[in-house]
């Protein structure tokens, strides 16, 4: 019998695995951004459902709140950079931003 | 019935994830990313954090996705995903080991319970992590500041003076 606890850990994981999977075949810089959060969704669920089952709800839900905040700031900057690599270089394909390397 | 709810939103979300995986526009992969923040907003709700729920849908659907919105406004044409450089088998198969190892890992908090502390957020939040929330305050000045300095037009700097831009 799956509890909602059970079902919640499987949510979770399958998240994972998805972001996971959308980071080894994405090469767009926006959509690098999405599945940033799409992974940080799945780690807040994860940090309230510990909080649940740890038995302090409250630090579970201060901490997902700090990751959402510290999330949003990380998306905003991306996406900034994003737009001004467009801007200068004039693609977001990831293979093709090659002015790094060595 | 708690867990069958559960259960049609985690599957919802985890249908629109791939979804959004997969979607050749950016666009549309962006609503599909609101309906997981929405999905996973009401699964927070139902595990009681009532306020993490408020701010996850405010923030995930609403704010990240405006956001979204406007970078692909501003970059325009090539809003398309690209195919990818490792193959789609050898995803899968990373992705299958990952979820293997965390499943094991993972499974046996399954059965555990421990003595309750029934304490609110916002005592935990002024009260205990103070410092959290005013790292949270200096990081969010910090990102409007970012934001502005980042999408200014510096007026020395030619568009496309690294390797070319396709912008005139």
């Amino acid at each position: 019998m799956l509890t909602s606890l059970n079902i919640i850990l499987i949510g979770v994981v399958s998240l994972l695995g998805v972001g996971l999977y959308g980071l080894l075949i994405t090469r767009n810089l926006i959509k690098l951004v999405m599945v940033l959060q799409l992974l940080v969704k799945s780690a807040i669920l994860a940090l309230v459902l510990a909080g649940n089952v740890g038995g302090n709800p409250g630090l579970g839900q201060s901490t997902a709140v700090t990751v959402i905040v510290v999330d949003t700031i990380v998306a905003v900057v991306a996406l900034a950079l994003v737009v001004q690599v467009r801007r200068r270089i004039g693609t977001l394909d990831v293979s093709q931003i090659t002015t790094l390397k060595g | 019935m708690e867990p069958l709810f559960y259960a049609a939103l985690l599957i919802v979300a985890i249908f629109c994830a791939y979804r959004a995986m997969v979607a050749k526009r950016i666009l549309t992969a962006t609503l599909y990313l609101a309906s997981i923040s929405a999905c996973v907003s009401a699964v927070l709700y139902l595990l009681g954090a009532h306020e993490v729920a408020v701010i996850e849908l405010s923030v995930g659907a609403g704010l990240v996705t405006v956001l979204l919105v406007y970078a692909l406004s501003v970059v325009g044409e090539d809003a398309l995903d690209p195919s990818s450089i490792v193959s789609k088998p050898l995803a899968y198969i990373i992705v299958a080991g990952v979820a293997i190892v965390l499943i094991w890992l993972l499974y046996p908090m399954s059965g555990e319970g421990s003595s309750f502390v029934t304490s609110k957020l916002a005592t935990i939040l002024w009260e205990q992590r103070v410092l959290d929330v005013w790292i949270q305050i200096v990081l969010i000045f910090s990102g409007v500041l970012g934001i502005l300095g980042l999408l200014s037009e510096t007026p020395g700097t030619k568009p496309g003076s690294i390797q070319g831009s396709s912008r005139n």
